[in-house]
């Protein structure tokens, strides 16, 4: 994407590029990657995206319209969470921002070992291509697919699944994990050995810090998911019985597993978006963050502490009272570092000079948004109140609102804001900020009646539901058409972006924008910092 | 592709920073295989998730007089075993502390010798800890000849203990539950009639 513009302004040295081929399939720049990350992400967005309109779709009235078997309906529901997971968040806010702001920020050259960090990329791909097949063999007894939900619980995803369509996924999920685990050893090593002269961890920027902990995070949580799911193939294919009481194995146990990893993965996908938030909410007040080393902090609190709370998803499995009261404890301390972050952000607006451009519009809509999905957590982490709760829509709404409008507007924000970096093209503001009414919008009215589904009872991953709940999921479907339309802005936004003449400042921002990228062209040059930037003590330079 | 003279190649520490953390994610990948025999061992020690214990008969009462546990016998026959499998009773009354003896019917009805071996739980998950099995059929495999009925005995007692612990002090009933499935060798068999790689269990569309 860096293309013409750069040319111009650098001497060879810094800008000779590769041929296509080897620049864009054989890369090993981390600007280049992280572009490839971010138009993956994009990619797999709208096949995720696909999958949800089918979804939302058939719930639009009771009774089966578009599915003539509900085992199809669970495979679009569980591709949908599998993709936006692991192909869509992750690779956008990890690999692709993390990619290309991580070096940049940190003052290094690139990421420390640039030829892993390309095959981290494409074992993604491949996990994504292994997805897909896994849509089009048998699942479930007569039909394709994969219908067991993201968490795939035993013995559903065993016994309940004859067909190779769930180790299709299962190896999706092995090769996706192994790139990011690999990608989350090269941010570690980058982050700890690569840092300019003088950045200390405690200078470095917050987006930095919130990919640091992200790493750590992936490189605990992603191995047991790796040894959960290898067993579970074992278990399918092999004959052992880790999971099948016939051999005295227990079918918890995945469950266990599962929510070890699955629990920090819900903070590796947000953990990168609050960086991001940071920066912005801090370059559109004129002010640096409020609390910085609280915010670093909050940041590690949440990633340690999200590795003792995970049995809050299993609350009915038979947990003993104390062990319950234990994880409604745990979890419930887990909104005192995130009240912080909350708290710090509406700080740092406090008495700041705020710019409301698309990037800021975005980051304060996330604030808001983030905080309805976190209260919603609260009172899901009352174990007495999640008997009732449990896989109704109202866990979907409690995690659409902390994701898909807390990880997926930050996505946006980040584009928005680091767009004309990344590029030197600029996205109309008009567009962004009509795309974030849109989604802001769409998003609320798709997920907001989703809450009162669920109090009412309604189960998730369903295809018919009583005649009672059809009121608020046809007023969910109009938000899901809201929210697409905003998702045409989008792309009519960069494609005016890409032919306007304007071209963007170094520094577009102003003189809130303090961090290391801002300091290079826009976009910047193909090898940046030939000579380290020496970072010396000024306030604000976080 | 070509490394550009502007690029640090990684260093030494670099490199050991790398080595530390993908160790760190051996050692998890580890840690989650360990994960199945450790939390069987956990159950077995704790009753965790109604994993009644095991172990000899109780020294003496210590119970109240009077104070029993009514004891429902649950039992179920995976598919893929020929077998009838029932409780001579539905239900006994336990003192607690006391040793019970139960029989168990089990026949097969296949004109094949069969093989099968018994898992069991208790329900609630929480008594597990205090339903302690003296000995017990489900210890070990049972063949069957065809057409034989075996009486197979359960001898256990009821910890006077669960009355000290909040979670379990008003409980008065419960159910201890058998399942038989096919087995060989005491690994389970996933035999033609299971409805996972058998043809039976496929079906096209």
């Amino acid at each position: 994407m860096a293309t013409a513009a750069a040319h111009a302004g650098h001497d060879a040295h810094d800008d000779h590029k590769p041929s296509f081929f080897a620049r864009w399939f054989l890369s090993t720049n981390h600007k280049d990657i992280g572009t490839l990350y971010l138009l993956f992400a994009f990619c797999a967005g709208m096949v995720g995206a696909f999958l949800s309109f089918g979804i939302r779709m058939e719930m639009e009235e009771p009774g089966l319209q578009y599915f003539s078997n509900p085992a199809t309906y669970n495979v679009f529901v569980t591709g949908h969470g599998l993709i936006m997971v692991f192909f869509m968040v992750m690779p956008a806010l990890i690999g692709g921002f993390g990619n290309w702001f991580v070096p940049l920020m940190i003052g290094a050259p690139d990421m420390a070992f640039p030829r892993m960090n390309n095959i981290s990329f494409w074992l993604t791909v491949a996990g994504f291509m292994s997805l897909v097949c896994s849509l089009f063999v048998e699942g479930a007894p007569g039909a394709n697919g994969a219908g067991t939900g993201w968490t795939v619980y035993p013995p559903l995803s065993a016994a309940g699944h004859p067909g190779p369509a769930v180790d299709f996924a299962i190896f999706a999920l092995h090769l996706s994990g192994a790139g990011s685990i690999l990608g989350a050893i090269n941010f570690i090593t980058t982050i700890l050995n690569m840092r300019a002269p003088g950045m200390t961890l405690h200078k470095m920027p917050l987006f930095a810090w919130a990919e640091l902990v992200t790493a750590f995070l992936l490189l605990l949580s992603l191995p047991v998911l790796a040894g959960a799911i290898t067993m579970l193939l074992t278990d399918r294919n092999f004959g052992t019985t880790f999971f099948d009481p016939a051999g005295g194995g227990d079918p918890i146990l995945w469950q266990h597993l599962f929510w070890f990893f699955g629990h920090p993965e819900v903070y590796i996908m947000i953990l990168p978006a609050f960086g991001i938030v940071s920066h912005i909410i801090a370059t559109f007040s004129r002010k640096p963050v409020f609390g910085y080393l609280a915010m670093a902090y909050a940041m590690v609190a949440i990633g340690v502490v999200g590795f003792v709370v995970w049995a809050h998803h299993m609350y009915t499995v038979g947990l003993s009272l104390q062990t319950q009261s234990y994880f409604v404890f745990a979890t419930m301390v887990i909104a005192v570092p995130t009240g912080v972050k909350i708290f710090s952000w509406i700080a740092t607006m406090w008495g700041g000079s705020i710019r409301f451009t698309a990037a800021m519009h975005w980051a304060v809509g996330f604030i808001f948004l983030f905080t309805v999905g976190g209260v919603t957590g609260v009172v899901l982490a009352n174990s007495a109140v999640d008997k009732y709760l449990h896989d109704t829509y109202y866990v979907v709404a409690h995690f659409h609102y902390v994701l898909s409008l807390g990880a997926v507007f930050i996505i946006f924000a980040g584009v928005y804001y680091w767009f004309p970096k990344m590029t030197g093209h600029i996205i109309p503001e008009w567009a962004g900020k009509l795309h974030f009414w849109l989604a802001f919008i769409g998003a609320n009215v798709l997920f907001f009646p989703m809450h009162f589904l669920g109090l009412a009872g309604m189960p998730r991953r369903y295809a018919d539901y009583p005649e009672a709940f059809a009121g608020w999921h046809k007023v969910s479907t109009y938000g899901g058409h809201i929210f697409a339309l905003g998702m045409f802005v989008f792309v009519i936004g960069v494609i005016l972006a890409f032919r306007s003449k304007e071209r963007a400042a170094d520094n577009p921002w102003g003189e809130g924008a303090t961090t290391l990228e801002w300091t290079l062209s826009s976009p910047p040059p193909f090898h940046q910092f030939e000579t380290l930037p020496r970072i010396v003590d000024e306030p604000g330079h976080h | 592709m070509q490394t550009p003279s502007g690029r640090t190649p990684p260093n030494r520490n670099a490199t050991r920073t790398a080595l530390a953390c993908a160790g760190l994610a051996l050692g998890m990948i580890g840690l989650a295989f360990a994960s199945a025999p450790l939390y069987d061992a956990f159950c077995k020690a704790t009753g965790y998730d109604g994993t009644p214990r095991q172990g000899p008969a109780p020294v003496a009462a210590a119970a109240r007089a009077g104070d029993t546990m009514l004891v429902h016998f649950d039992t179920n026959v995976a598919p893929g075993l020929p077998w009838k499998f029932r409780a001579e009773t539905r239900t006994v009354a336990a003192p607690l502390g006391e040793t019970q003896t139960v029989f168990f019917k089990v026949r097969n009805t296949a004109t094949v010798p069969t093989t099968g071996i018994a898992t069991f739980n208790v329900q609630p998950g929480l008594m597990g800890g205090y339903f302690v099995k003296v000995e017990c059929f489900c210890f070990k495999e049972q063949t069957l000849q065809p057409g034989e009925t075996m009486d197979v005995p359960v001898v256990f007692y009821v910890d006077p203990a669960l009355r000290k612990d909040s979670n379990t002090d008003h409980l008065v009933e419960m159910t201890l539950s058998y399942t038989y499935f096919a087995s060989k060798n005491g690994e389970p068999q996933t035999a033609a009639l299971s409805p996972r790689g058998g043809e039976t269990g496929r079906r096209d569309f």
